[in-house]
């Protein structure tokens, strides 16, 4: 199994080490590669949108054309996981910030995102978060965005106050917070098994 | 874009988590940490007024620096550079959705506290500005919001990440638009941690102690005053912390790297990054990012001198790339010499 990391910006190397982890302990083998350049997506087998800052991911993403492999490898039904920034990015829906800084996104979940929704830095938290099909999880919210409404045919998987937080729409899934930044791989093995739905 | 009729609030319907706000923990290592790692690969650019941080956020910019003087304009001013005014770092906040960052001077705790209510989102503790402290930096740890701080060595890194610093910057020398600096400290600090790899894991306490002993010098020169010797073990040197607690502390953080073989914590260039093929360089000699002073609004053309950077670092390593944006861009800023300034010009001298 060969998994991509978007690498343009952000905690791409969390995500490689946590991959490269949980495809052990699956006992699956494979490879994992961050890629800055168009051509790796499209030719890998999941593909993982790290944190980072949304705006300028998803300004590299869309001039490099590495925004139309994403969108063609979901839809070929691999699994395709984006955290915090890989979270707004993978939305249908942007609110008022996402409109306001012109931010592109994929559209691959049916979700109304909110961005920074917790408040800024000093309002960043951890939190033990029950998560569906995983069990309880302790979360990492930098500066987070959460999902304010969902579509149809989005399965919740998590929620914190009035917020969706993790939330899977078929092989798509789409967390708010960070997994990559703990040592715990289950929310990554969950992903990588998502090719079997 | 407009709301999907068929939009439904199914989450309703679910089990909704709630939570109690004292289970929610903030401020913690791996929060302060985790934002940091979030920077990487992008560039952080010194804006001085709401207009400039609109034309970094569209630029691509991870995050933006308040000032009131970007260094250039601090080093022609002189005089006693202090915290950027309050009302034109909240103009700032106010303007763009991606992180903003404010310097405060060394040592000085109450800027610092200032900067942390005003919701700032990290703080550079900054050698750009006056120092306030000649013994001593924060102690970062008693702080929700996290800090970064400049490097010219090893040393200096290890000690700001013991403080409690979730960032590492080079200091290079600010305000010059010359790259010199922040290079030669890129390789320091790297050829410090390829010989800590080398080195037998019984000598890494001497380490320790010599990084450690810094902070005993207040301690050190107080007592010498009164004829008592020298700082000990068991001295309370700085904070509530005994030298003891200091050194064993670095100790700890200096296994962790010689393991890692890289600092724990995010490291950016700095100081003196002017243009595409700066920047580049910078990211070829490991750095996770740059930070870019003086470098956009010197130049001719900010806008695209911007966008040219944070292209140069996304593609650090294609050349043909870094030739592509750099064409045509105008005028750099002129820039000066850093071996023709005096020691009292220098700026990161301050604080080791």
């Amino acid at each position: 199994m060969r998994v991509a990391v978007v690498g343009v910006q952000g905690d791409v190397e969390e995500h490689v080490l946590m991959t490269k982890k949980a495809l052990k302990k699956l006992g699956i083998g494979g490879e994992v590669v961050a890629t800055r350049r168009a051509g790796i997506v499209s030719k890998s087998d999941a593909v993982i949108i790290p944190g980072g800052e949304s705006t300028t991911i998803s300004k590299l993403i869309f001039l490099d054309g590495i925004a139309d492999e994403i969108i063609e490898l979901a839809e070929s039904g691999k699994p395709v996981m984006g955290t915090c920034a890989g979270l707004i990015l993978l939305s249908k829906y942007g609110d008022e910030q996402v409109e306001k800084t012109g931010t592109k996104l994929l559209g691959l979940i049916d979700i109304w995102v909110k961005r920074n929704a917790f408040g800024r830095q000093r309002e960043s938290f951890q939190v033990k978060l029950d998560v569906k099909h995983v069990g309880s999880f302790d979360a990492v919210f930098i500066r987070a965005p959460a999902i304010k409404k969902v579509g149809e045919n989005v399965e919740v998987l998590a929620t914190l106050q009035d917020y969706v937080v993790a939330a899977k729409q078929n092989n798509v899934l789409g967390l708010a917070f960070h997994p990559e930044l703990t040592n715990d791989t289950r929310i990554h093995e969950y992903f990588l098994k998502l090719n079997e739905f | 874009m407009f709301p999907n009729p068929n939009f439904i609030f199914s989450h309703c319907e679910a089990k909704t988590m709630k939570i109690n706000l004292e289970e929610l923990k903030f401020g913690t290592e791996l929060i302060k940490r985790g934002f940091a790692k979030m920077q990487k690969g992008g560039v952080i650019m010194d804006v001085t007024n709401a207009e400039q941080a609109i034309i970094a956020e569209e630029a691509g910019a991870v995050a933006v620096m308040a000032l009131h003087k970007v260094p250039a304009d601090i080093r022609a001013a002189g005089g006693v550079a202090r915290m950027a005014d309050p009302k034109k770092i909240q103009e700032i906040i106010d303007a763009v959705t991606i992180p903003v960052m404010a310097k405060c001077r060394i040592g000085h705790i109450a800027e610092a506290k200032a900067l942390e209510a005003l919701g700032v989102d990290m703080i550079d503790e900054s050698e750009v500005l006056t120092p306030a402290d000649v013994f001593f930096h924060i102690d970062k740890r008693k702080f929700v919001v996290p800090f970064v701080c400049g490097a010219r060595s090893l040393g200096e890194a290890v000690r700001r990440i013991w403080e409690g610093a979730a960032m590492i910057r080079t200091k290079g020398e600010a305000g010059t638009g010359n790259v010199v600096e922040a290079v030669k400290h890129m390789r320091l600090i790297n050829g410090a941690i390829d010989e800590l790899q080398r080195l037998p894991e019984e000598r890494i306490y001497d380490v320790a102690e010599k990084y450690a002993s810094r902070y005993a010098e207040l301690t050190g020169i107080v007592k010498e005053d009164m004829g008592l010797g020298k700082a000990g073990r068991n001295d309370v040197v700085f904070e509530e912390y005994t030298l003891g607690e200091i050194v064993d502390g670095i100790y700890e953080v200096l296994l962790e790297i010689r393991e890692m073989g890289r600092l724990p914590v995010v490291n950016f260039a700095a100081g003196g990054v002017a243009t595409p093929a700066d920047a580049a360089l910078m990211m070829q000699l490991g750095a996770d990012g740059v930070f870019v002073g003086s470098g956009i609004f010197k130049s001719s053309n900010p806008p695209e001198y911007a966008k040219a950077i944070v292209e140069a670092v996304q593609h650090y390593d294609e050349p043909e790339v870094i030739a592509e944006v750099s064409k045509g861009l105008g005028e750099a800023m002129k820039g000066l010499d850093v071996f023709k300034l005096s020691e009292e010009e220098r700026l990161q001298t301050r604080g080791v």
